[in-house]
């Protein structure tokens, strides 16, 4: 029953996420929860990208997730860029050129050492940034970014309210789920998951699998990218924590817990994650504790997720 | 500018000497399990933590740093076997992601229990009274205690050369690593083996914890840059290549030494150019062989 719905879901993705997204904030106890599920769950979807569908497991994806929003929040608020749209495509464009550069380092070791590298460049970034206080505020974080409006041609949207901030975020997000939607249904989709499930055998049908491997790097860090710079705009201030191994961490979590190698596992596990953090930290501090257990018995117990699970799976889809 | 004099130099060589001997012993462990478990135990860290916490707690209980030193391994050693046991055992045989993604939740479980057994603040552990005082090297006076870390972890390796290279037990794990199917099909159970290098493994990451804690602090975070530096040790020296993590945590060791004299900022980010450099040039490591467990 549930399962069939679920594949009901499948057939129509796109609509489903809209029509779903249009209705929750009014499902959850607070806007700004919606809003966080929204911006992480566009993380999560990019670094499921690059593992769910790729195969690779990055460590380092707080290096994007962070490179957006300093990217975004710098260019606001100390190089003086007047619009929103301008702070968003640097931060996009920060995160897939630091994507293109650590990637074609990291994917020069396969497997195990992969995951082990993207870690080790995301934490050089990380003490990167925390040096160069002068720019990005160091250990303080970024602060001081402008809460401007969104300016279309013939209207301006004024962001300061939680509602229309969700709305906007969520066009966004509407937007590059679209996109992502395309491209795993183009032909280089296909080979994406041909490499996943097996890589010898897509060289030998004569792609040239390290040139897709970075691609998808890049199409991930730049997801991850433009998620990080949404944040960067909702909060006014970046923590210096956003760049921090526990975010990659964070990002892990959601996918697997949502279920990676599905379209809506990762909203479904940034949900599940940011609402349990929600529940649990008014209850205890020790939080993370339950929160490691049960992200433990979900690798021990239910690896395909909980979406995964609905709907069979990786392979079921 | 720096006092760049001889005996400053030499001095910080040192410092960086016992850096690297800390880096080696939780990359030897780290090498060990992954070469034959195929395990990434990221929570390698934490079992590191751990050794710090229970030698601090066994000095407290017993007033006496040796028993610390003796008995914490020995404890860290036995929580490694439970986690092999209960947690990384149904793993095997899974994606090479799974294990790394089980001890990644156990290392945040293990952080969390520390703050909530011993406190969000780190502890403070002192040397023992008998190493507490500074040797006159001739050029330098330097701290006894730190000579004494150098030689401990020098020993042990030796001692952990001994067993790979001349007992029976040491000759399996070797032969574990290069070809497990064949090993077992020699009637040998692997399974055993496998329970007693993440023994091993953690038993080295605890006895790093312990000596470590007087040098760096008790904290509950202690072992999360450390493990990812023990990361890099092993990427840099390969992977599976005992010898290659020694020579590549002595190395980082004194670089980073070295960098925290001439440019403190720096000393953070040292070991990762160390590593973006070496994979360019040389991308299995420096005694590692190319295309192994990929």
């Amino acid at each position: 029953m549930t399962a069939r719905f679920a594949s009901r879901i499948g057939t129509h993705p796109v609509l489903a996420f809209l029509l779903f997204f249009a209705m929750f904030p009014f499902l959850v106890p607070y806007k700004a929860l919606a809003t966080q599920v929204l911006i992480y769950g566009l993380f999560a979807v990019g670094f499921n990208l690059l593992y769910g569908y790729t195969g690779l497991l990055s460590f380092g994806h707080a290096a994007y997730f962070g490179l957006g929003a300093y990217g975004a929040g710098i260019a606001l608020a100390k190089l003086g860029v007047g619009s929103v749209w301008g702070g968003l495509g640097l931060g996009l464009g920060a995160a897939a050129t630091g994507g293109a550069l650590i990637g074609f380092l990291c994917l020069r070791r396969r497997g195990i050492y992969f995951a082990m590298l993207t870690l080790a460049f995301a934490q050089l970034l990380y003490f990167v940034v925390f040096h160069l206080a002068d720019l990005t505020g160091g250990d303080d974080g970024l602060r001081g970014i402008p809460q401007l409006p969104a300016r279309l041609p013939f209207l301006a949207l004024s962001l300061e309210s939680s509602l229309a901030f969700y709305y906007f975020a969520l066009a966004l997000v509407g937007l590059a789920v679209v996109g992502l939607r395309r491209v795993l249904d183009s032909p280089f989709g296909a080979v994406l998951q041909a490499i996943r499930e097996n890589g010898d055998r897509a060289v030998a049908c004569g792609y040239d699998i390290n040139r897709v491997r970075l691609l998808s790097f890049v199409f991930s860090a730049a997801l991850a990218g433009l998620a990080g710079a949404l944040e960067a705009l909702r909060l006014t201030v970046i923590p210096i924590e956003s760049l921090y191994w526990t975010t990659s961490g964070q990002v892990v979590m959601m996918t697997l817990l949502g279920g990676a190698g599905t379209f809506f596992g990762p909203f479904v596990g940034a949900a599940t994650y940011l609402v349990l953090e929600d529940r649990l930290s008014v209850l205890t501090e020790s939080w993370p504790l339950v929160i490691g257990t049960i992200f433990m018995a979900f690798v021990l117990f239910l690896p395909k997720g909980i979406w995964g699970t609905l709907t069979g799976g990786i392979h079921g889809r | 500018m720096v006092d760049l004099s001889l005996a400053t130099l030499v001095t910080q060589l040192f410092t960086g000497l016992v850096l690297g001997m800390i880096f080696v012993l939780l990359a030897v462990g780290l090498s060990l399990i992954f070469g034959l478990l195929t395990v990434v135990n990221f929570a390698h860290g934490s079992f590191y933590m751990l050794g710090a916490y229970f030698g601090f707690f066994l000095f407290g209980l017993t007033g006496n740093f040796w028993v610390s030193l003796a008995v914490a391994p020995l404890m860290v050693g036995s929580v490694g076997l439970l986690v092999e046991r209960f947690l990384v055992r149904p793993l095997y045989g899974r994606s090479i992601d799974d294990p790394l993604l089980l001890t990644f939740g156990l290392s945040l479980v293990l952080i969390e229990a520390a703050r909530l057994v011993w406190g969000k603040i780190g502890v403070t552990f002192d040397p023992p009274r008998e190493l507490g005082q500074a040797v006159n090297l001739g050029f330098t006076l330097f701290p006894a205690y730190r000579l004494f870390v150098i030689g401990v972890t020098a020993a042990v390796l030796v001692a952990l050369w001994l067993f790979l290279s001349r007992t029976d037990l040491g000759l399996i794990v070797r032969a574990g690593s290069r070809d497990p199917l064949m090993v077992q099909a020699l009637g040998i159970d692997l399974g055993r083996i496998r329970l007693l290098v993440f023994g091993i493994g953690t038993l080295l990451a605890g006895l790093a914890g312990v000596l470590a804690g007087p040098m760096r602090g008790v904290y509950a975070e202690m072992g999360v840059t450390v493990v990812i530096e023990a990361f890099v040790v092993v990427v840099v020296g390969g992977m599976g290549s005992l010898a290659g993590a020694v020579l590549a945590g002595l190395m980082i060791g004194e670089v980073v030494g070295l960098t925290t004299l001439i440019a403190p900022k720096l000393s953070e980010i040292m070991v990762f150019i160390v590593m973006a450099v070496v994979l360019l040039v040389r991308p299995s490591g420096l005694l590692g062989e190319a295309g192994l467990l990929e």
